[in-house]
């Protein structure tokens, strides 16, 4: 029988939400199998985490110590690899912190590794079937995984839909005994906080969002005249903080702001996971991209094929004129 | 410092347009632009930004077929000292881990106190650093976007962790990491730069020259294999607004006023 374990991340003793999101993705991978929950850390936190999951899963491994009071992808692998029964499948989220731990806990654990699965078809014998998207999403593939020798899968966060929370009635195990020794040669000093910048983008009923589409930084003037016309601000995505044409604080997306605005225009934007993954609140997103075959037409409301250099001085026009 | 750049020849994303072929398993290859994969060019200008500072040799190597060494030369004009070729009939269809052990091979074969590669490159995978640490049993930071060097024993790395936060660690060197886009600006090459690299020689290695395991390498041996591409039927998706931009703008507006855009 399969058995699957699922690495769950938290924070202050709260689990993220792919918690929720492992229970589907495990039972594509076979229905029968064995999920049991994993959770490192240290102290009260860990107890809080470990107990509320009980909810959810039938079996909680916790492992405890000082070493892991902050996760550190290389601390972490190593109690993972001691704790873990070897040819299992081992489930993480494709997050800054799966992406640190995972390709490594492969390695170590002999085993096959899929990034990034955004939706799982089924085992036929030993070969797991995984959807996965390559070239920031412009294409989607069919994976095999030979499992015979267990598999680590990093899940894309929101790809699996969430289960309620139910009443599992799990116990928790601990096994923090089994973790071995924890030393390492990376150690964690500080979480640098972002800047606050001069424009709060997560207040806004409206954005004007600029990606690679806006080509030089001088036409992010363009932009402004639009976000001034619809009282709107102007945010962007990666490329253009990359390139500091703006500053990080009006990134939209995993590694920048979470925004929640009415409405989101997206400007020359393709469209990326990262990028999506910061709009929150299921706002009217509209796209306007000279490529029509940029992945933000299949999540937008509306889509216009068009440049946007030369839309946006229209529709900007236009709306002084109302 | 002595540093290796791991690089990637990829298809652009921001010059193709990605069309399946007719048979529809798998993108259609005839007029594909390729370049250097993005998040290696910062990978590549911050090796050459460290050799500035504390002296050294930034060298750039690929695993890929004779066109691959086109991406070579162009980090090489950039101001990498030395670049290498791994390349061998035998390494075609290998998947992450076969990569990862053939660069391992050479890794070993010189002696880097630090080992780079992009964060990611056209399979999003993010999993070739991760797994060259692992095997060489070194340390491993990913999605780097800070770099301090510091007694020549350890340096501190930033990592982007999620919200635009930093979270910052101390790593003993040797060690590997993967570098994320923004971390420097990447200088830019000119065709005269090109020129100047055109006749450097670089090195070929294969399967036996680097001596890796072969029970890891090519498309017999990898676990993870790509059966075909597609596009995903994901509903409707958008409502394209056609017409004339000023039907457009119309129509738009319209939408915007029953939204709260306006």
């Amino acid at each position: 029988m399969t058995q699957i374990f699922a690495y769950i991340p938290h924070h202050g003793g709260i689990a993220t939400d792919i918690a929720l999101e492992y229970p589907a993705a495990a039972k594509k991978i076979d229905a029968a199998a064995t999920l049991t929950a994993v959770v490192t850390g240290e102290g009260a936190d860990l107890d809080k985490v470990a107990d509320g999951l009980t909810a959810t899963y039938k079996e909680v491994i916790k492992i405890g110590n000082q070493a892991l009071a902050y996760p550190n992808g290389e601390v972490v692998r190593k109690a993972l690899v001691n704790v873990l029964d070897p040819g299992s499948i081992v489930l993480a989220p494709n997050d800054t912190f799966g992406m640190d731990l995972s390709p490594g806990l492969a390695i170590k654990m002999d085993s096959a590794y899929v990034a990034d699965a955004v939706d799982i078809e089924g085992m036929d014998g030993s070969l797991l079937k995984i959807v996965r998207q390559e070239l920031g999403g412009a294409v989607s593939t069919h994976v095999t995984c030979d499992t015979s020798k267990g598999a680590v899968i990093t899940l894309r966060p929101g790809a699996f839909a969430p289960i309620e929370t139910g009443a599992a009635g799990g116990t928790v195990v601990d096994k923090s005994s089994e973790a071995g020794d924890l030393t390492s040669k990376r150690r964690f000093i500080e979480i640098v906080e972002a800047e606050v910048g001069d424009v709060d983008i997560t207040k806004s009923d409206v954005l004007v969002s600029i990606g690679r589409g806006i080509e030089e930084e001088d036409n992010i003037e363009i932009a402004e005249e639009l976000a001034k016309a619809l009282k709107a601000v102007v945010s962007c995505s990666r490329p253009i903080v990359d390139a500091k044409w703006l500053e990080k604080s009006r990134q939209v997306g995993t590694s920048g702001q979470t925004v929640k605005p009415k409405v989101y225009m997206a400007m020359g934007i393709s469209g990326s996971f990262q990028h999506m993954g910061g709009i929150k609140g299921n706002p009217f997103i509209v796209a306007v991209n000279k490529n029509p075959k940029a992945p933000i037409f299949q999540v937008a409301d509306v889509g216009i094929v068009q440049d946007i250099l030369e839309f946006m001085p229209e529709l900007t026009e236009k709306v002084k004129s109302l | 410092m002595e540093i290796l750049v791991c690089v990637k020849r990829v298809p652009d994303t921001a010059e193709n347009e990605f069309e399946l072929n007719s048979a529809g398993n798998d993108l259609d290859r005839d007029d594909l632009v390729f370049s250097v994969n993005e998040w290696d060019n910062y990978a590549v200008e911050e090796a050459i930004q460290i050799v500035d500072n504390v002296g050294g040799s930034v060298t750039v190597v690929t695993v890929g077929d004779e066109e691959s060494e086109e991406v070579l030369r162009r980090e090489m004009a950039m101001g990498a000292n030395n670049g290498v070729l791994l390349s061998d009939d035998a390494f075609e269809g290998s998947d992450g881990r076969g990569i990862a052990a053939i660069l391992k091979s050479e890794i070993e074969k010189g002696s880097y106190d630090l080992i780079l590669t992009g964060a990611q490159a056209d399979e999003g995978a993010g999993q070739i650093g991760g797994m060259v640490a692992a095997m060489l049993d070194l340390p491993y930071a990913s999605l780097v976007n800070k770099i301090e060097v510091g007694d020549g024993k350890t340096i501190k790395v930033g990592r982007e962790i999620e919200g635009g936060n930093q979270e910052m660690n101390e790593i003993e060197l040797p060690c590997v990491l993967s570098i994320q886009t923004g971390i420097n600006e990447p200088r830019y090459v000119g065709i005269r730069g090109i020129r100047k690299v055109a006749s450097v020689e670089i090195p070929v290695r294969g399967a036996a020259a680097l001596g890796v395991d072969p029970g890891v390498i090519g498309k017999d041996k990898a676990k993870v294999k790509r059966v075909d591409y597609f596009v995903p039927d994901l509903g409707e998706g958008a409502e394209m607004l056609e017409g004339s931009t000023e039907e457009i703008i119309d129509t738009l507006i319209e939408k915007l006023k029953s939204k709260g855009g306006l």
